[in-house]
Formats: C-alpha cells, structure tokens, sequence
C-alpha cells in the first residue's frame, strides 16, 4: 500500500466517524518496499492539494523516514521554472517533485497493521493489502 | 440463466477456481473492457485522476486505468485504488501485479477514506451484489444506503461515479438509483443495448459544486444518442501474444520495466503463481 493511499484512508468503524483521531491510522510492525513506477507530475500536481500535509509528516516520522519540511511544497515547486508550459507533457520535474513521488507513490506498507488512534482497531496488511472487513456490530 | 447473488455470498462465489476462470477468460476480458472504456468515456476525465474502483476484482478495469491516454486511455494514467470482497480475486490482481492498492472491504458496510478524495470512482459489474443482505441483521437498503453515503462523501466537489450493474428487474433498478440520489448525487440511468441479452444499465452520477458539470442531466444529455463507441478497436488483439496475468506475460512486462532501469520485484517461484492470502 503506496503511503500516498495512507493520506486518505481513514477507520471505517462507525463510531469513529468524524473523530479527529481515526485519521491517519499507524502504521505498526510494518515492513517496508520501494516499488518504482514512472513519475506522474501532472497526478502529482493535482493531488498535491488535497493531501494533509501534517499526516504525511506523521506517517513519514513513525516509518522513521527522514524528516520532512514543515510546510508542504506548493504546485510551482514541483515544475523546473524554464519548462513550464501549456502542455501537461513538456514540464519536467524538480528534485521536490521527485521525491515526493519516491515518497508517496513508490514507497509502500507490504506487511504490518494499521492501527485507529481513536478506537485502537487494527487492520492488518498481508502483501501490501490491507483487510477493512468488519465485523457485522461495528459497522 | 440463474444470477450469482443467488446462489452464494460474493466472497464465496468468487472462490479461487472462479476468480480464475473469470480472469483467464477472453470474453469476459473483452468484455469488461468494453465497460470500462465506456465508463471512462462518461466520467470525462482529461488529465492524471485519483480514482476509486468498487468491487475491483482482479483488475481489469484497474490495468485500463494505469494506462496512458495514447494507449487508449482517457487522461490516462490514472492512480487508482480497489476494493473487493472476494481474497481470491484480489489474489490473482497481486498475481498481475497491478499498479493499483487493493483493499478487502465490503461496500456495503461504507468507504474508508477522508472527504473529497477521489476525482472519480467507477464499479463495473459488482454493485447489484448489495441488494443481497447476507445476515439478518444487515438489509439491502442499509448496505446501498452505506455505499451510497460512504462513496458521496469520498469524492470531492464536482466528481463523478459511474457504476456499470446488471439489476434483477426494474425494482432493484430504481432501488439502486433512489439510494444513490438520497445520499445526494445527481443520478441518471443510460442503458445500452436495451431489451437485448446484452443490455448494460449504468448509474451515472455526480456530486455538485466544483468546476465540472455537476448537473446530471448535461451528461446524460451528452450521452444521448451516443453509439456505442467499439472500443475493441482501441483494444488489445492479443493474437500471438502472452495471455494477460500468464508468467511470460509477466516477465515480459518486468523485463519491459527493468530495461527502463526500473527496480521490478524480484522474479520468485510464486511470479505468477497461485496467490492468496490467508487472513
Ligand atoms: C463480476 S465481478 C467484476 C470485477 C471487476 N469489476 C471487473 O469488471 O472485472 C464482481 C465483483 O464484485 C465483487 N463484490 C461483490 N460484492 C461486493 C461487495 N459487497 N463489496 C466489494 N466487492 C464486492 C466480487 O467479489 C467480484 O469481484
Ligand atoms: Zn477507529
């Protein structure tokens, strides 16, 4: 699971809708794997903002990956200034852009759980796959 | 001919035989594929989405959305996330190494992620599964009442869904849609091919505000009229080459990628092998 879908997932149990703290879940005991894809800037200036910027830190922090700069970068961060063009296909990335790609898109939970600061559920992670089956009383 | 959501829960009619026999064959490749680009067309998309894929299965829609707009995909590629109730499906998607996340999760108990995160989302062929309750504390209209609300919420301002689903009847039809406009969609039905065996209903629907036409009425009204576009032309003739999801397929695919200097998951015993996770 890409750290990117991290950014989005949230508890699924009824009763932690809405709390504060079922977002974002933590990762425990999890092993890590790069899986590398092309790069994607105009995914990536599109998503960029609707990520929480603060959870991508939390998550980066509790994976022990470097710390990351407190402030998101912006779209203009991303495109190298002389290339920015009408033409999605013409821009070339930054090192930002890079490695905010190495970060969300190729860097993936293979084996672990996911746990909800809020009700302390733990979804487990079998080959990159998480399991949000619940059972029938917490739905 | 008898329907699968009568005979078994989704979980266990899609076992590992079936997940493998629907995967494998070419006409429901071709089929869902037909689908897909059909879904793709309605939800317009121009540039690199994030998109939701409900009851994803092995990911035949999902290998379409990955791809780039000049292999046939609009504002391809896209990233994408799945979700499917069925472990073996999921299994043979890992199989093939899709670039999607999969998920197991039931859509009918709702959709786990924030507000506003996803562009898109498209279900081919799945959700006529949640007019089945499979326990007695759970009923259709809450499980479709959960999608529905859950899927609302998860797409952001302006977003679209459409939901390709072979309904029962008319009943389970305006079932369907009702759920889906009480959660607070624009919903509109198009239907291709109807009154034939090969009639396709989809439920189009759209969430208001943001800067597309979220007025469902203007992309029906696109559609109307419409041929159906043959996206088999578009398509993969894959006479002569490696079936999709086989090994050599694979390989090939990951010496494809490795010659681009990419890291590719090391080639093992169970590269296109039988896989399922046992949870
Ligand atoms: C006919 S297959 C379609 C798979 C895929 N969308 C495709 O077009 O190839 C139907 C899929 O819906 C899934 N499904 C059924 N009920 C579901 C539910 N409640 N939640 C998630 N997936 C479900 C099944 O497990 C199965 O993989
Ligand atoms: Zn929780």
């Amino acid at each position: 699971m890409k750290l990117l879908t991290l950014n989005f997932l949230t508890c699924a149990i009824k009763t932690c809708k809405g709390s504060p703290a079922s977002f974002p879940l933590h990762p425990r005991d999890s092993e890590l794997e790069i899986i590398e894809t092309d790069i994607n800037l105009p995914f990536l200036k599109n998503i960029l903002p609707r990520l929480t910027w603060d959870a991508v830190r939390t998550i980066s922090t509790e994976l022990g990956l470097p710390e990351l700069p407190a402030t998101a970068p912006t779209r203009e961060d991303l495109v190298e200034p002389s290339s920015t063009s009408e033409d999605d296909a013409e821009e070339v990335p930054t090192q930002v852009a890079k490695d905010l790609h190495r970060l969300l898109l190729e860097t993936c939970v293979k084996e672990g759980k996911l746990v909800c600061g809020c009700c302390e559920h733990e979804y487990q992670v079998k080959e990159g796959v998480a399991n949000f089956l619940l059972p029938g009383h917490l739905v | 001919m008898s329907r699968p959501e009568d005979i078994l829960p989704p979980d266990l009619f899609y076992n590992d035989s079936e997940s493998r026999k629907y995967t494998t064959s070419s006409r429901i490749q071709r089929i869902q594929s037909d689908m897909t680009h059909r879904a793709l067309d309605m939800l317009d998309l121009t540039s690199p989405s994030m998109i939701l894929d409900v009851g994803c299965g092995s990911g035949l829609s999902g290998e379409i959305l990955s791809a780039s707009d000049e292999d046939g995909t609009p504002g391809g590629p896209h990233v994408w996330i799945g979700f499917d109730i069925s472990a073996s499906m999921l299994g043979v998607a890992l199989e093939k190494e899709v670039e999607g996340d999969l998920f197991l999760a039931d859509a009918g108990q709702g959709v786990p992620f924030r507000a506003g995160t996803f562009d898109a989302a498209i279900s081919i062929s799945a959700i006529q599964w949640l007019c089945n309750a499979e326990t007695s504390e759970d009923s259709p209209a809450g499980r479709l009442s959960r999608f529905f609300n859950g899927l609302y919420a998860s797409l952001r301002r302006g977003g679209r869904a459409v939901c390709q689903f072979y309904p029962k009847n008319d009943e389970q039809k305006q079932m369907v849609s009702s759920a889906a406009v009480k959660a607070g969609f624009g919903a509109g039905l198009l239907e291709d091919d109807p009154g034939t065996k090969n009639a396709k209903t989809y439920l189009v629907l759209t969430v208001g505000g943001g800067d597309t036409d979220g007025d469902i009425t203007g992309v029906v009204r696109g559609m109307d009229g419409v041929d159906v576009q043959d996206s088999r032309r578009r398509g993969r003739d894959r006479h002569g080459k490696d079936v999709k999801g086989s090994k050599a397929w694979i390989l090939r695919k990951k010496e494809q990628q490795e010659s681009r200097g990419k890291v590719v998951k090391a080639t093992s015993k169970y590269t296109g092998r039988k896989r399922r996770i046992q949870w």
